[in-house]
């Protein structure tokens, strides 16, 4: 397994946002993590990511355990995509897929034949080599988003945390962001809202609800009338699609 | 490669400033030293300089070799490290801040100074043990721990940490003026006032070795934290996730720039407006790459604070204006090109 999650409790002074989630991600495998706005999706996402300390449970990634990890150590295989970062300085794409070599740098070390292949790679797999010198600050969202991504994969991680990665862009850069993601040849979990994108794009989803694990497993399996309702306060029907043969969601007008 | 002519582009750029200001910087401390009330030749200057480093024995007037190394070169070169401090400081802090207005003294550190001014000159606290320069020294400090406790040592993000100093800042100031209102005479009051504002004419060698030792290690620890820094550009979760550990980097960061400011105020007044302007002067040069902005900041403050402050010697026959006065006259129209040329493209 790529990454074990065991009992894992995380909350803000008493209130628990996380309680008591155990899950495992196979290596390779694209998993979605779905449920409600406050569900805990994105604090899940950054006790996995080692970004935040569980109250108690352990995560273990590749094997060890990342709280006993350095931050430096685990960012080299793990990368982690935040929902609209954004930034004031005036830096070029470049500049910020170069970022991604960080934790690959020593304080003053030069910039190595392996960190220029990284982010010549990163580039390419998002298809923004030709404009890595163009400022930031003019990219439209979806072009921001491919260039995070394409920092994250500099970071030439073995897992990769993304939260969130479609929100305010239009379907086109959706679905070509989800579909970059699941290409990609690396373990990720992603945090979505479109649940028809995630059972499209996902090898498997995990249902979040008040922080706890609701479902998991294969999309068919997971995406359920009784569960919607439940879960996600909706009346809908289900039909697998004849295009894609995942669940197709519709959802009913009244 | 494209990428690799971009960078020795960019190493040769810095190449180029640095070169240029320091010879620049190099010619500046010069004339500071040449001019003023007792006018003195450039070669007199070399001449004095060279004497008393024992590379030459050149016959010059006494008292003209004596004004030139023992009140002008040391005010000069207290002048030019003064800059490249508050520079850094606010180089850096505007990086951590993720805030183009961040300074050298948005952590209360000036506010904290003139408490600690007041404190020894009008309260008389230490009873005559204590100078000016401890006591600013120690009420800057004061204010940066004042500040470093209400952000929870630094963890708590970027606005929490402005608020925080925003919060000591209106604290100190009104410690101060409660001070010098209720048992300060007027005449005291102004002094510190002016001081507050800025000036370089008691600063003599001893505060420049001073100033030096701090400026060179928190420079080379800037120098060694540049990479770090430069991680923080979309803020602090995305430094954690480049490996970087946030919370410690953000504490020593902090600690230097107070370090830097706090010494620096303490021998010469809160001079403003160098700590803003240069670093964006810089960036819009440079770039935003630390390993370069930061000592592109250095030699841009220093020679931009010595011109201030021949400015402000000559400006007015007879009379020193305040530098804090200079910096801003100087800086605002040279920062207003900057803006302009800088504004985003419709």
């Amino acid at each position: 397994m790529s990454i074990v999650a065991e009992n894992l409790v995380w909350g803000v002074r008493r209130r628990a946002i996380v309680s008591d989630v155990s899950l495992a991600v196979a290596p390779g495998e694209t998993l979605g993590l779905i449920g409600p706005n406050g569900s805990g999706k994105s604090s899940l996402l950054r006790l996995l990511a080692g970004l935040r300390r569980p109250d108690s449970g352990q995560v273990s990634v590749l094997g060890q355990d990342v709280s006993k990890v350095s931050r430096r150590a685990l960012s080299r295989q793990v990368a982690f995509v935040q929902q609209n970062a954004a930034t004031d300085t005036n830096v070029s794409v470049l500049d910020v897929v170069r970022l991604g070599r960080t934790p690959h740098r020593s304080a003053l070390s030069g910039w190595t034949a392996e960190d220029q292949a990284a982010v010549t790679t990163a580039l390419d797999r998002v298809d923004m080599s030709a404009r890595k010198a163009q400022a930031w600050q003019t990219l439209s969202g979806g072009e921001r988003q491919r260039v995070h991504i394409a920092r994250a994969l500099a970071q030439t991680p073995r897992v990769l945390f993304l939260d969130e990665p479609t929100n305010h862009l239009d379907i086109h850069h959706q679905i070509e962001i989800l579909r970059l993601v699941r290409d990609l040849d690396l373990t990720s979990v992603v945090a979505l809202h479109d649940l028809n994108l995630a059972a499209m794009f996902c090898d498997r989803i995990v249902v979040l609800n008040g922080g706890r694990v609701i479902a998991s497993g294969a999309p068919a399996d997971v995406i359920t009338v009784p569960l919607l309702r439940e879960v996600f306060r909706i009346e809908a029907g289900i039909s697998t699609s004849p295009f894609h043969s995942r669940p197709h969601i519709h959802f009913m007008t009244g | 490669m494209i990428d690799a002519g971009q960078r020795d582009g960019g190493a040769f750029g810095l190449a180029l400033l640095l070169t240029l200001s320091a010879v620049t910087l190099a010619l500046a401390v010069a004339v500071a030293a040449a001019i003023g009330d007792y006018s003195i030749s450039l070669r007199t200057v070399f001449l004095a300089v060279t004497n008393r480093l024992g590379l030459s024995t050149a016959e010059i007037p006494r008292i003209e070799e004596s004004v030139v190394w023992d009140l002008r070169l040391s005010r000069a070169l207290v002048a030019a490290l003064a800059g490249a401090g508050l520079a850094i400081s606010g180089a850096i802090l505007q990086a951590l801040l993720r805030n183009a207005l961040a300074e050298p003294f948005v952590l209360g550190v000036s506010a904290g100074a003139s408490t600690g001014a007041v404190a020894v000159i009008v309260l008389g606290l230490g009873g005559g043990a204590l100078s000016l320069p401890l006591g600013a020294f120690g009420g800057a400090f004061a204010a940066f721990a004042l500040v470093a406790l209400l952000s929870n040592g630094a963890t708590s993000g970027p606005n929490h940490t402005i608020l925080a100093g925003v919060a000591a800042s209106q604290l100190f100031n009104a410690l101060t003026s409660y001070i010098v209102t209720t048992s300060g005479n007027a005449q005291q009051a102004r002094d510190v006032m002016f001081w507050l504002l800025g000036s370089f004419g008691g600063v003599r060698w001893p505060d420049f070795q001073l100033l030096l030792v701090v400026i060179i290690v928190c420079f080379g620890i800037c120098i060694y934290m540049a990479r770090a820094l430069d991680a923080f550009t979309f803020g602090d979760e995305d430094a954690a996730a480049l490996g970087i550990p946030v919370a410690r980097i953000r504490l020593v960061m902090f600690a230097v720039t107070a370090l830097l400011t706090a010494t620096i105020v303490s021998m010469v007044g809160a001079i403003g407006f160098v700590g803003l302007v240069v670093p964006h002067a810089a960036r819009y040069v440079i770039g935003p790459l630390h390993l370069r902005l930061i000592p592109a900041c250095a030699v841009t403050g220093a020679v931009f604070m010595v011109s201030a402050d021949i400015v402000s010697r000559v400006i007015v026959a007879q009379q020193t204006i305040p530098i804090g006065v200079v910096t801003a006259l100087v800086g605002v129209p040279f920062f207003a090109i900057i803006l302009y040329r800088a504004r985003p493209q419709s």
